[in-house]
């Protein structure tokens, strides 16, 4: 208690008052992210700028506690909750964006800065950053490193780590180091790639040099329609097996479209069994080219209609339904869990045969929204916590689904990170002797183990192990 | 279960998954980046007390009531989660906020002023005198710095306060609807002008107007401030009184006031006696902006060679999604040119009584709102609501750019009048 007395000081000291949160009205809103995993943080701490960040992990190391950074709380792994306890570490006042270079086509921002905003301040140079998860009007740019965050758009341009050139990071002792740099390569080490996608494991990102894309002549968005899941899945195939590689191809399921179009009306069909949305982009002559075949394909693979947005304003609202698409899903259930797992484009429509076995099987509700450009599944599981033994049933159903993309050739994850809820599954995809060679890399920054514990690497007890057995619940934690 | 959780226990809390889209969207968590400020942190804390985890305590009664009330969350909101009523639970909860005086203040005006029209303007009365008599440059240094600062916030009282000539005033031109109108508390009494307008406005579009000299507030700062005794009995009068009128539609020019009259169905729905009188009610409810863009406006003759920005109202493009009606009635108007402004569906930090409550969140709010009025280089600020109205005005004093600030019916009333027919509009004072 002694020293959690001092931690508390010592922050207050470095922070403000202000900036410290202690209380149970006040932390209790960080025990969870996007996630529906939960464990009440027992000390919050809001750093204005690197040097007060490192003041936190200069206190943290000397009290011997855990430190989790957190940025806007919107993963959906479990990456920001404090399972073994510690200071909960909030980038989220840290959200300047410091240098926009259009003649560099790069951005310098510090952790918080939000996603979206990043391509608002670089707009007006004809200019955008181009990962683009869908939680990307909330999520931060620091949240986006941590778990190499994709997007709809990464099928063209890649994930955050093909965008980020160099991080500023605070290292296990409050150390304040640079990795990586403004020119396209630096010597040495790729240290800048071991934060990429870290999730907070081996240190405090609270800067990053991004680089910016310059903004296409021309965009055109088509949505396709289809009776059969299989269908829309065959088209899949074909669009980028004839080597059309769109700026995204994104599939939406019956379910999806219900939820999404509850709230107001933007142009998705109801009751069509999946839509494919696909932008394509470029030159203008390119663009028209794509437009062409890709209707072309998906009329011979069955679309019983294809239709291209007509302006800016359609193809906001079609975008809007396929952002919002997860959020949505509170109008049909009051939980959902949704499943990252990848696998090759060509396996797609087997894939999504097993899916749709699993939920009969389970007897759950499942609705798919997801980067089908990418293979990368999103399964959202619609259940009510409150209701005896269905988490069990979904965290069932989830794994046969993460076994049956590996088994295709795939993995667990595609971009929601590991996290808490992922961290025994990673078993199935890497060796003892991968972890271990992956856990030396971890070592090497955080000796004591202290930075986001209990994520990424296996641990003896499973999550729904720790939620029915109370004696091994850190105080507060909910599933 | 104890009586509060039960109370907290309630089916909107379900709809959130926790997605943190509104986070952006909320005025206090864009000023403080606290999560306990945010609609995602103040659902999951009404969550966490109805489930018994944490007490609806003084600093959970902070949280709650840091909140401007403006509902940007809930157009945010993908889910559809009615963050309003959420809050508006936990503020019934808790009660009216700060210290214990704070609230005796308050609960004396929601239930002894704000029911009894005559009764407030008998306080504007004295606070005209206040204003008038030099009483206030005297007591003014001798205020402690909050108080102070309060009575910086109090809007000038004008010389009359809203009486019609008579309940039922003829339409202009042919008869198109029989509307009634909410004359409202503080519009009466403070905005006198603007409800004349507003009159005017709509007999000449072709409704015969009905004031009935009996109704009342309509309860909506009651409701926001946790107290719905009062208020349940105020939504009853109004009910009464307007439905018995045998009217289209009921007419407000006064957006929290017209979000509350909406909802009151919401407010009254364990009264089996009015739970569907109170809904037909809310159906019946209309913007004033709203109501003539879908009646038609009549378009007006008159020019008003202006400049002008809109402030979208919180209650009325959130509360009641009340967005192109405005604009359209503002294009419809010869000479006058709209330039939108950057986040102009962004809270101005005025929230029924929070520039009292919290001073200094809704200072920092509204000086954000002020540099976003500026850049669009406007003349004039047109703000369909008085809270916005006092508050922007206040702000054009405080942080500049000093420009007036209009109601949207007084620009129609105006453009109108300057076509030189029928009544006079209220020329001399553009």
């Amino acid at each position: 208690m002694g020293i959690t007395v001092s931690l508390h000081s010592e922050l207050r000291e470095a922070l403000g008052e202000k900036y410290v949160l202690v209380e149970p009205e006040d932390v209790i809103v960080y025990e969870r992210d996007g996630s529906i995993i939960q464990v009440m943080p027992e000390v919050v701490a809001l750093p204005a700028d690197t040097a007060q960040v490192a003041a936190v992990v200069r206190a943290a190391k000397r009290a011997n506690v855990p430190i989790v950074p957190r940025g806007s709380g919107t993963g959906l792994a479990g990456g920001a909750v404090p399972a073994e306890g510690g200071v909960v570490v909030s980038l989220a006042r840290m959200n300047r964006i410091l240098e926009v270079d259009p003649r560099n086509r790069t951005a310098l921002l510090e952790a918080g800065v939000i996603n979206l905003d990043v391509t608002k301040a670089a707009a007006s140079h004809g200019l955008f950053y181009a990962p683009d998860p869908s939680s990307q009007a909330a999520c931060s740019i620091g949240g986006n490193v941590a778990n190499n965050s994709g997007g709809p758009h990464t099928l063209a341009y890649g994930v955050t780590t093909n965008h980020v050139l160099g991080v500023e990071v605070v290292l296990d002792d409050g150390q304040v180091v640079w990795l990586g740099g403004a020119v396209p390569d630096t010597p040495g080490y790729d240290l800048c790639g071991v934060f990429v996608g870290s999730e907070g494991t081996v240190g405090i990102v609270t800067k990053a040099l991004v680089r910016l894309m310059r903004t296409r002549e021309a965009v055109q968005t088509l949505l396709a329609v289809f009776d059969r899941m299989d269908a829309a899945t065959q088209s899949v195939v074909e669009i980028t097996g004839r080597g059309i590689i769109p700026a995204a191809l994104e599939m939406m399921d019956k379910v999806t479209i219900e939820a999404v179009e509850m709230g107001s009306s933007l142009g998705y069909p109801k009751g069509a069994e999946a839509v494919l949305l696909v932008e394509v982009e470029g030159v203008r002559e390119h663009c028209d080219r794509a437009v062409a075949l890709v209707r072309e394909i998906c009329e011979q693979t069955g679309a019983r209609q294809v239709k291209v947005a007509q302006d800016a304003a359609e193809r906001q609202r079609l975008w809007k339904g396929r952002k919002e698409a997860f959020g949505s899903m509170g109008r049909l259930a009051p939980h959902y869990y949704v499943q990252d797992g990848v696998v090759p484009r060509s396996r797609l429509p087997e894939i999504m045969r097993e899916v749709a076995a699993i939920s009969t099987r389970f007897g759950l509700r499942i609705a798919n929204v997801f980067h089908a450009g990418d293979g990368n599944l999103h399964p959202n599981i619609l259940f009510d916590m409150r209701t005896p033994g269905e988490l069990d049933r979904v965290i069932e159903a989830s794994d046969a689904i993460l076994r049956a993309c590996v088994a295709a050739g795939g993995s667990i994850t595609g971009e929601h990170g590991v996290g808490l809820e992922k961290r025994n599954s990673i078993t199935l995809l890497f060796s003892q002797q991968d972890l271990d060679a992956m856990a030396k890399v971890r070592k090497a920054f955080d000796p004591d183990g202290r930075f986001n514990p209990a994520k990424v690497f296996p641990t003896p007890i499973t999550c729904a192990e720790m939620r029915l057995v109370p004696a091994k619940i850190p105080a507060g934690l909910w599933i | 279960m104890t009586a509060v959780t039960r109370q907290l226990s309630i089916p909107e809390l379900d709809a959130c998954v926790h997605c943190g889209l509104c986070l952006n969207h909320c005025p206090t968590y864009r000023v403080t980046s606290l999560e306990p400020e945010s609609p995602r942190g103040r659902i999951h804390l009404v969550q966490a007390a109805s489930q018994g985890r944490i007490e609806p305590n003084e600093r959970f009664g902070e949280h709650i009531y840091l909140c401007l009330m403006c509902r940007a969350c809930e157009t945010a909101c993908p889910a559809g989660v009615q963050y309003g009523r959420i809050a508006e639970a936990a503020r019934e909860v808790l009660g009216p906020p700060g210290s214990p005086f704070a609230r005796a203040v308050q609960m004396f005006a929601f239930r002894r002023l704000l029911p009894s029209l005559r009764r407030l303007r008998w306080v504007a009365v004295g606070l005209r005198l206040y204003q008038r008599s030099g009483l206030a440059v005297l007591v003014r240094p001798l205020l402690p710095r909050r108080l102070r600062e309060m009575e910086a916030m109090l809007p000038q009282v004008p010389d009359r306060f809203f009486s019609p000539e008579a309940e039922v005033l003829p339409a202009i031109g042919p008869r198109r609807a029989r509307v009634g109108v909410l004359s409202g508390c503080v519009m009466s009494v403070l905005f006198a002008d603007v409800n004349e307008a507003t009159v005017r406005v709509l007999r000449r579009n072709g409704c015969e107007v009905v004031i009935p000299n009996a109704q009342g507030c309509c309860g909506a700062l009651n409701v926001h401030n946790g107290e719905t005794v009062a208020a349940k009995a105020m939504a009853r009068r109004n009910i009464d009184i307007f439905l018995g009128s045998g009217v289209d539609a009921v007419i407000v020019n006064a957006a929290g006031c017209g979000a509350t009259m909406k909802e009151y169905g919401h407010l009254l729905h364990d009264d089996p006696a009015y739970k569907e009188k109170a809904e037909q009610f809310g159906r019946l409810t209309k913007d004033a902006a709203e109501f003539l863009a879908e009646l038609g406006v009549v378009p007006p003759q008159g020019r008003v060679d202006l400049t002008v920005t809109y402030q979208d109202p919180c209650h009325l493009a959130h509360g009641q999604r009340v967005r192109t009606q405005p604009r359209i009635l503002l294009a419809s108007i010869p000479g006058l040119r709209l330039v939108e402004m950057d986040g102009s569906d962004r809270c101005c930090g005025s929230a029924g009584i929070y520039n009292i409550t919290h001073p200094e969140m809704s200072q920092t709010v509204l000086s954000e709102k002020m540099r976003m009025v500026d850049h669009t280089g406007a003349q004039a600020v047109v703000a369909p609501n008085p809270g916005c109205m006092l508050q922007l005005r206040f702000g054009g004093k405080k942080f500049g750019p000093n420009v007036p600030v209009y109601h949207l019916m007084d620009l129609l009333d105006k453009a109108y009048g300057n076509a030189g027919t029928g009544e006079r509009g209220n020329a001399e004072t553009i």
